[in-house]
């Protein structure tokens, strides 16, 4: 992977982001996630986590354990507003 | 690991990390100890509004004088904790929320606070989204320098100046247990290795209770759930957070263009469970489209649940316990923990380094409830 690679489209995070905020000392996924926004996009980490994670095994050499990646929220996928506030199964 | 330390705080939340800053700058030697990692627990899912339009004098003044820290803190601890200065409106619906308002208000001014009782027609003025007619408003007030910071950003920028200042940081390390000796704090028991020291700090957040326990006091603490929503990012339409206290809703556009919001629902309890409800994800939509319908066709992206640390007058919990010698709380922040965090930890700190206690603090003292003549802050949402 080249340096300037995206790595969360969401938010516009290049390898290079992630390898430096590693290098500051942000050495859990959690707060990669938290500095750099990574997985807080509509889609939620599920295109960005799982890089994510490999770079930092790689940069630390210790493996990241599956229970500690984020959790996806619901809606899932995005929904309006005035869907989920419509009153049609209401009593 | 260290061995020992002046002080040892438990908890890596706004308050540890922030309490970690005051004291290693002043020279003090200090641990933070944190279970998980920094700004996991009601840091990490919080609003991060700041709001000075409070109905007890204390807490007025706690957060006027941390809006002061606040205003400085990106340059003094040199990593920006995106301060944004967008105002708080409080939307009023009736009679009595005029009252209160206009008892708030009076009192706040007398604390220097620019704070204004707006008529309905000017509401549009700070937010021009919000429907007027749909909110039921009456009146709204508005303070221009309430706002709101990047959590995160916050405390870690506190975090990383506490470690600039000689301060020790460890993650994933939890507090199993507590020893006295003679009543006295002596040693701090972890699922690694024990911390001889004098002074433990309870920051523990909606585990204080627990901690406290360890060496059997008694908080009064109860864990409330709160869910909170983002949606996706708009252009920006405005900048103050639109808070109401009859229906708990809050709501803000944050600096990358999301809107975060929270309410209660009804069929909340007290509780750890932290599965998010549809009931919000409705209760939220319904009421944020009644005040401002624009927002109807903009898609929520995510939803999640955090704990408020709610004491019975919603007042923190501060300063040191009688008759436990070197065991000092600070938690029961009551959903708005973050905003004082400045001032409380300063206090705090003068307290632990010089022995100097202050007025604000002997006021929320645990001892505060013997006395059944509590004073209950009423401006609380979410
Ligand atoms: C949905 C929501 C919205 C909110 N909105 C706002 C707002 O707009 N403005 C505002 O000012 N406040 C708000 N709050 C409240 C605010 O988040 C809290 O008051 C504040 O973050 C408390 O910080 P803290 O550091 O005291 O506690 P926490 O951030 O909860 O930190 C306590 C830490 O202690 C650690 N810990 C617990 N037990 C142990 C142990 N045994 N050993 C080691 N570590 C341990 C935890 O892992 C945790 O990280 C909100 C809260 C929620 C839930």
């Amino acid at each position: 992977m080249k340096k300037k690679a995206i790595v969360c489209r969401c938010e516009d995070i290049t390898e290079e982001d992630v390898l430096n905020a590693i290098e500051e000392g942000y050495t859990d996924i959690e707060e990669l996630r938290k500095v750099l926004r990574i997985g807080m996009g509509p889609c939620q980490g599920r295109v960005c986590i799982q890089l994510v994670m490999k770079l930092l095994e790689k940069k630390t050499g210790k493996k990241v354990s599956k229970a500690s990646l984020p959790t996806s929220r619901p809606p899932i996928v995005p929904v309006s507003l005035g869907t989920l506030a419509s009153d049609k199964d209401e009593k | 690991m260290k061995s020992k330390a002046d002080v040892v705080i438990i908890g890596g939340g706004v308050s540890g990390c922030s309490l970690a800053y005051n004291l290693a700058r002043a020279g003090i030697d200090v641990v933070v100890l944190e279970k998980k990692y920094l700004s996991s627990g009601a840091t990490g899912a919080c609003g991060a509004g700041i709001r000075q339009q409070w109905s007890t004098k204390e807490n007025a003044t706690l957060a006027i004088k941390s809006v002061k820290i606040f205003e400085k803190l990106s340059k003094e601890l040199g990593e920006d904790i995106d301060l944004r200065q967008g105002g708080y409106l409080i939307i009023i619906h009736d009679d009595k929320g005029m009252k209160q308002s206009e008892k708030n208000v009076e009192m706040q001014r007398s604390l220097g606070l620019k704070v204004d009782i707006l008529e309905p027609k000017q509401i549009n003025d700070i937010v021009p989204i919000l429907n007027v007619k749909g909110m039921q408003a009456i009146g709204a007030t508005f303070c221009p320098t309430d706002g709101h910071a990047n959590p995160f950003k916050t405390t870690f920028a506190y975090a990383n100046a506490a470690k600039r200042h000689g301060a020790k940081i460890y993650t994933h390390t939890s507090v199993v247990d507590i020893k006295l000796n003679r009543n006295k704090i002596s040693e701090v028991k972890t699922d690694k290795e024990p911390i001889k020291t004098n002074t433990v700090v309870n920051a523990a957040g909606v585990w204080s209770k627990e901690i406290a326990e360890m060496i059997g006091v008694k908080l009064p603490n109860i864990p409330f759930r709160k869910e909170i929503m983002v949606t996706e990012r708009l252009k920006p339409m405005f900048e103050a957070m639109v808070i109401s206290f009859k229906d708990g809703i809050y709501f803000s556009q944050q600096m990358e263009g999301q809107i975060i919001g929270g309410i209660p629902i009804p069929e909340e309890r007290s509780g750890y469970k932290i599965i998010p409800t549809f009931s919000f994800m409705k209760h939220m939509s319904k009421t944020l489209t009644r005040y401002a319908p624009v927002l109807k066709h903009v898609n929520m992206l995510r939803h999640w649940t955090g704990f408020y640390d709610v004491t019975p007058d919603a007042r923190p919990i501060l300063g040191e316990i009688n008759g436990v010698k070197g065991f000092i709380q600070c938690n029961g922040f009551s959903g708005h923990g973050f905003m004082l965090s400045p001032m409380v930890t300063k206090l705090l700190s003068d307290f632990i380094v010089e022995g100097k206690s202050s007025d604000i603090l002997e006021s929320l003292n645990l001892d505060r409830y013997k006395d059944k003549k509590i004073v209950k802050e009423v401006s609380v949402v979410g």
